[in-house]
């Protein structure tokens, strides 16, 4: 006899987060293990997927999943499609968003799973409010809403409520905790959620504000500038508005970690989730029958679907994995502590065979199985079968000296002692860490540097990062390794002693099932490890592959327009340089070295106006030009090209354009420099965008007539040339070498950046931009002046013969020197 | 005294360490007990009177010509072609012969009243000659009266407008040449003829033709039947420039051969070590010797090659001829011979040499690896007549630095050339088959080539090419002291030490090779019996 399978045997269930780890399970299990069961998925519309959509590829094409496809095989996709359906709608808002359609779906259902949750450990109040707290009260508003609208249609409409919650709300005290409703439990404040509903969505208003107070704008704006650098008003504005929002974001977090702790929880979440249990029990305790399941700690699972399955980075795993890089060499915790981990199939099963009890129950004409008000299982191994925090320290330093991570050098990383230090303390020596790199990056950040050294710069702010994460993890979980709280399971053993044997073989929820170092060793660790993407082979870094990859997948026929920028990208030099060799050509040999050296001597200053903003020092370097012979400039550029700027040219860079060249691809060269500088490049492109000084008689005015494109310009003028072409964005490639060419880059598909200096070179690695490092051929003039070679035409015009030249006086002038 | 006749010397006990070039710096090497070094004859006596001796050529020519002034005549369309920064080797102290020579022929030509001159630099493809190198050739009188008015150009093998087709060959090999040059009334070429392989027909058919002509003398086949290119009687090289030169002659085009010789005077007073033999040293050159090593050792490379690249050869005319161009290149080529030759018994299993700085190819320049290979595959190991001085199957040793180093503005192609050709192939006759077209033809390079200083898109492939005969008469080839990247690039061995390379060379050639030493500067040729 099967009672749970049989009592749920061909209903519906109508399920939220079913997208979320816990969700995933769940539906997966009813399908798999629940005869001819049904369930209606709440999804939020994605923007550019319906639910079902969503449902299809977040779910269905899960891993989870591929047990039941390989038992369903060529009937998978019918079945799903019969048995799957998914309408739109969000626990964040009144009434779930749900439509006619959606609340009609609802009423068919006989069980309504509440498992969407903020889970996050930080995420802002209101955010955790409006998903933690007032959601279980809006599902169970639907559920009476579509029991009313089942009933006028004569029908029972769903009859059971099983939202989750999580053991944690009752953390607030040592020592056990019974499987209780709250407001049974004596050491729960009495706080009244409506109050903490307004004063969390009033926090928001006022955070927002406080955000655009003037010292606060200026200063997300300052802050814009020195990430970015002169990338241009939009982009700056794009990054200030998005450094406000993360201010406000950061605020929201950090109060509602102080609200919650206030009242004795470690953080927002059992806080909202606490008072949301309550909200509901107040609000529907008396009119919706209702189980609340509380789990500990979920993880990997142990044998359902399969050992291992787990979506998602949950909670324990960025501690092993910082544990394992070596980059958490100390997590706070007593050794006699208690790890309160569940697998998430034990979850999945408690819910199912709650859930299907409550069915029989409901069915039931014996008075002893009347509903009698809401009641609350936890879901927790903490008292069946304690996993001690010193034995699990154990195994993993054992699994991980067996099986070390790799650095990027191939060198295996050795665990740390682990020395169950005071929380104080590791916060300490890793805010200092934090602190030290974060003022390595002030330093080298602020120096003029490109290339390989950049490279090195962002690794150490990825360092830093890491660095800063691991805080943000010891300041997170570490109240939970501190909470002594022992969840009793006495109800869920119970039921567990009710279910028959056929059900227990199917939905095994008995916390003693699951053997610590087994799962450990065999279930956990190997699973996280996988879905870390972290080195556990050793041998040279496999970077190499990943750029020859990229690189590939940049010379695909596929793609069909390349854009370059030129200064530091293909050449290694800038308009001061040409300008000075331009200028020094024509002076008398006298001056000019130290015309040169004076100009070098500005450089500092020029360098600085360049990086402040790029267009006005164009302009006023640009006026230098101011009455320079057009013709002679003209003619000067072909020998600038050939003498200076090709011998400090990247030759790997010019490859690079003429294989774009050669493979059909479009190009395109964006620059700031002067339309008789880059004549010379024409061959190598298709379209030149460059600055033209006007010309008045003969001479340069100094005066731009055409502009060049600076910062976001350059992606409009991008755009327009591929939208005149009929060429599209993201099948095209850009190339630069600094923040300030940043909207260009985000435009394309395929952005790379050479020798990026230090800001892009953050940017690129973070974005997992291909980066490119070019030189300039060893052999190249490597001139310390940019310095024209003396023009001797000026000599030779004084003594210039004309072309009949070998007759008469010309004959005479040339046999008279002799 | 009469200067000396080239030698070859047995290494014994009591022979001092024997002088390699090696780049822009110099080593010493105690060859093995046994090995031969070829020590070239010393430098002849010149010309006491150039500018009479040119004179007289220009008057009294060889073979069916008339002499100068009686071609000349006015409104005639005059051409004067001469060869380009290539030669000589290294750049002489002013005057350059081609300036002397130049200056009398455009004097007569005012004597004849001519006024339609011009003066073109045939280039073939290398690289256009900068103003300073153009005014170091030519004077800056000639240069500054023919240059500002468009008067002095440089020959461009891929101007449409400036070439012309005169027809086929027997062996069908296009003919197509300077169109200036080629629809003059006379052409008047000026050669510098540094090694016998320079001037006769070959002036003309490769130094002002196109891409499209040359492609039928620079390929793998034809150097490999060039046994060597430095006997015109046993190179397919000149063999097809021969049928060319008769051709262009055929259809019309004048033209009046001046060959001049040079003695073998290569280094001036500083270096002139280099050109002696070590144990005839004296007090002198061993401080110079030391002075300049140990200079050069301390400096960078660059500057090293700053101060090599600014040395003027003083080396002087020995002899001058004109008219007719096969009887004129016969009497350079004894002349040639006459100062460079020397009788060589027998081949060896080993041949060292030791490369200088400079190849044609790279005066002002990098000698790049490419260039290091065609300097001594290509221009070293042809120095002789008869048989290559190693046998085959034998080993080449050559000691150079080979440093992974190009020239962007001279040599953009050897770099693409290096990372995308021989990354793939050290094979000629694959590369001429796969690779060679898109380099010819390359828009890009011929931009280069045309408006700037840079070598045809094709040359890399030339100078590869050259080294075909050596290629596949060698066993192997070390280089000494190399970047070994670049050395393993090129398909060769990289030695740290001399020692060592003898040690790879045994594995190849047998236990107890016989060795022998190419001694350069200054150049000679061997008559291998």
């Amino acid at each position: 006899m099967t009672r749970v399978r049989d009592a749920l045997a061909g209903r519906r269930f109508f399920i939220t987060g079913a997208t979320g780890f816990l969700g995933t399970a769940l539906v997966e299990r009813i399908l798999r293990s629940v005869p001819d069961s049904q369930v209606v998925l709440l999804i939020r519309p994605g923007r550019r997927a319906s639910p079902m959509q969503r449902a299809a590829k977040e779910i269905l094409k899960n891993d989870c999943f591929d047990r039941l496809r390989e038992e369903l095989g060529d009937r998978f996709d019918e079945e799903m499609a019969a048995r799957v359906a998914a309408v739109a709608g969000d626990v964040a808002t009144d009434g779930l968003g749900l439509d006619d359609a959606g609340l009609e779906a609802m009423s068919h259902c006989d069980v309504v799973v509440h498992s969407a949750a903020s889970v996050s450990f930080d995420s802002p109040l209101d955010a955790a409010v409006e998903v933690n707290l007032l959601g279980p009260s809006r599902v169970a508003a639907a559920f009476v809403a579509a029991r009313d609208l089942a009933e006028a249609d004569a029908r029972r409409g769903p009859i059971h409520f099983v939202p989750v919650s999580t053991a944690y709300v009752a953390s607030t005290h040592q020592g056990e905790a019974k499987e209780e409703l709250l407001d049974a439990n004596p050491f729960t404040l009495d706080v009244d959620w409506r109050h903490e509903v307004a004063a969390a969505r009033r926090q928001r208003g006022d955070s927002e504000a406080e955000s655009r107070r003037p010292d606060h704008l200026l200063q997300f704006h300052k802050d814009a500038r020195e990430e970015l650098g002169g990338a241009g008003l939009h982009l700056l504005a794009e990054r200030a508005e998005r450094l406000r929002e993360d201010w406000v974001k950061k605020q929201m977090v950090s109060i509602g970690q102080a609200r919650a702790q206030s009242l004795g929880w470690p953080d927002a979440y059992p806080y909202t989730k606490a008072l949301g249990e309550r909200a509901l029990v107040a609000q529907y305790g008396d009119t919706v029958p209702l189980t609340v399941i509380r789990p500990s700690i979920i993880e990997s699972a142990l044998a359902e679907p399969r050992p291992g399955w787990i979506r998602g980075f949950r909670m324990a795993e960025p501690i092993i994995i910082s544990y394992a890089r070596g980059l958490l060499r100390e997590f706070p915790g007593v050794p006699e502590g208690v790890t309160d981990v569940i697998p998430v199939d034990l979850v999945v099963a408690a819910i199912i065979a709650v859930a299907g009890e409550a069915l029989l129950h409901a069915d039931s004409d014996d008075p002893a199985d009347a509903y009698a008000g809401p009641s609350v299982y936890h879901v927790a191994s903490g008292v069946r079968n304690p996993f001690r925090y010193g034995r699990l320290v154990e195994l993993v330093t054992a699994w991980f000296t067996e099986h070390p991570l790799y650095d990027p050098d191939g060198q295996p990383i050795v665990v740390p002692e682990w020395s169950f230090p005071g929380r104080g303390r590791v916060q300490r020596q890793l805010s200092r860490a934090s602190k030290a790199m974060s003022l390595a990056e002030r330093v080298v950040g602020s120096l003029p540097i490109r290339g390989k050294q950049a490279e090195w710069m962002a690794a150490l702010e990825e360092q830093h990062l890491l660095a800063d994460r691991a805080l943000g993890y010891v300041e997170l979980y570490g109240a939970y390794t501190e909470t002594d709280a022992l969840y009793r399971v006495d109800r869920l053993i119970a039921l567990w002693d009710r279910m028959d044997e056929d059900d227990r073989a199917t939905f095994c929820l008995d916390p003693a099932a699951v053997d610590w170092a087994t799962y450990v060793n065999e279930i956990h660790l190997p699973s996280i490890i996988e879905h870390a993407r972290v080195r556990t082979t050793p041998g040279k870094s496999v970077k190499t592959n990943r750029a020859d990859r990229a690189r590939k997948n940049i010379l695909s026929p596929d793609r069909h327009l390349a854009a370059f920028d030129l200064e530091n990208t293909l050449i290694a030099s800038n308009v001061v340089d040409s300008y000075a060799w331009l200028a020094s050509r024509h002076l008398p040999a006298g001056e000019r070295a130290t015309f040169v050296a004076d100009l070098m001597a500005e450089a500092p200053a020029l360098l600085a106006l360049d990086r402040r903003d790029r267009g006005d020092f164009l302009r006023s370097f640009y006026r230098r030009y101011d009455g320079a012979p057009v013709a002679r400039l003209r003619d000067d550029g072909w020998d600038l090209f050939h003498h200076l700027l090709l011998a400090k040219s990247f030759p790997a860079g010019i490859a690079r354009v003429r294989a774009h060249q050669a493979l059909g691809h479009r190009t395109i060269l964006i620059t700031g420099a002067l339309d008789f500088v880059v004549e010379p490049f024409r061959p190598l492109f298709d379209e030149i965008v460059c600055a033209r000084l006007g010309e008045e008689d003969g001479t340069f005015t100094g005066r731009l007539e055409v502009l060049p494109p600076i910062g976001e310009a350059r992606a409009l003028v991008l755009a327009d040339f591929a939208e005149s072409e009929g060429l599209k964005l993201e099948e095209s490639m850009a190339y630069a070498d600094s923040a300030s060419d940043l909207p260009m880059l985000e435009a394309v598909g395929f952005p790379v950046a050479v020798n990026p200096e230090a800001k892009l070179a953050a940017i690129a690695r973070r974005r997992g931009w291909h980066v490119e490092t070019w030189h300039k051929a060893d052999g190249g003039a490597q001139p310390m002046l940019p310095l024209g070679p003396l023009d001797r035409r000026g000599a030779a015009a004084r003594g210039r013969t004309s072309p009949a030249a070998l007759t008469g006086q010309a004959r005479r002038t040339m046999g008279g020197n002799r | 005294m009469s200067p000396r006749p080239g030698f070859v010397l047995d290494v014994d006990s009591s022979t001092p360490p024997t002088l390699f070039w090696h780049g822009e710096r110099f080593s010493l090497e105690k060859l093995p007990e046994g090995s031969r070094v070829i020590y070239a004859p010393e430098p002849m006596e010149p010309l006491s009177d150039p500018q009479a001796a040119i004179r007289h050529a220009l008057t009294h020519p060889e073979g069916d010509q008339e002499p100068l002034p009686a071609l000349l005549f006015t409104g005639m369309r005059l051409t004067i072609a001469f060869d380009d920064i290539s030669l000589p080797l290294p750049p002489m102290e002013r005057p350059d012969i081609r300036q002397l020579v130049i200056e009398q022929v455009l004097d007569m030509a005012a004597d004849a009243g001519v006024d339609d001159v011009e003066l073109i630099v045939a280039l073939a493809l290398h690289r256009r000659m900068t103003e300073s190198e153009l005014r170091h050739a030519v004077g800056d009188r000639i240069y500054d009266a023919f240059a500002p008015n468009g008067l002095l150009t440089q020959h461009d093998a891929e101007d449409p407008d400036n070439l012309i087709h005169l027809g086929k060959t027997d062996h069908d090999e296009d003919v197509e040449i300077n169109k200036r040059a080629a629809e003059s009334d006379l052409l008047v070429y000026v050669n510098i003829n540094l090694v016998a392989m320079d001037g006769g027909h070959k002036s003309v058919a490769t130094g002002l033709a196109s891409y499209k002509s040359l492609r039928h003398h620079h390929n793998p086949a034809t150097m490999r039947k060039s046994k060597s290119f430095m006997d015109q009687h046993k190179s397919e090289l000149h063999t097809a420039n021969w049928r060319m030169g008769r051709l262009i002659r055929d259809a019309g085009v004048k033209v009046f051969q001046i060959e001049t010789t040079l003695n073998t005077d290569t280094f001036p007073d500083a270096f002139k070590f280099l050109q002696k033999r070590e144990w005839e040293w004296k007090a002198k050159d061993r401080i110079a010797f030391l002075g300049a090593s140990k200079a050069l050792d301390r400096v960078p490379a660059r500057y090293a090659r700053q101060i090599f690249h600014s040395v003027k050869a003083p080396h002087r005319m020995t002899s001058v001829q004109a008219g007719e161009v096969e009887a004129v290149h016969a009497i350079t080529t004894a002349n040639v011979w006459e100062q460079q030759g020397v009788v060589v018994e027998g081949q060896t299993d080993i041949l060292t040499m030791g490369l200088p700085y400079i190849s044609p190819y790279n005066v002002n320049s990098i000698l790049n690896p490419i260039l290091v290979a065609c300097l001594g595959l290509g221009y070293f190991f042809n120095l002789y007549r008869g048989k290559p001085l190693v046998r085959e199957g034998g080993v080449l040793i050559m000691t150079h630095p080979t440093r992974w180093e190009f020239n962007p503005v001279h040599h953009p192609s050897y770099i693409d050339f290096f990372e995308q050709v021989l990354s793939e192939t050290t094979d000629a006759n694959v590369m001429s088959e796969q690779y060679e077209h898109g380099f010819a033809t390359d828009p890009w390079y011929i931009h280069l080539y045309r408006t700037g200083h840079a070598y045809h898109g094709v040359h890399p492939f030339y100078m590869w090419y050259w080294c075909a005969h050596a290629l596949e008469h060698l066993g192997a080839v070390i280089i000494v002291g190399g970047d070994a990247k670049a050395v393993h690039r090129l398909g060769f061995r990289a030695a740290s030490t001399m020692a060592d390379a003898l040690e790879m060379a045994r594995d190849v050639v047998g236990p107890s090779p016989t060795l022998t030493h190419l001694h350069s500067p200054p150049i000679l040729m061997a008559d291998v019996q």
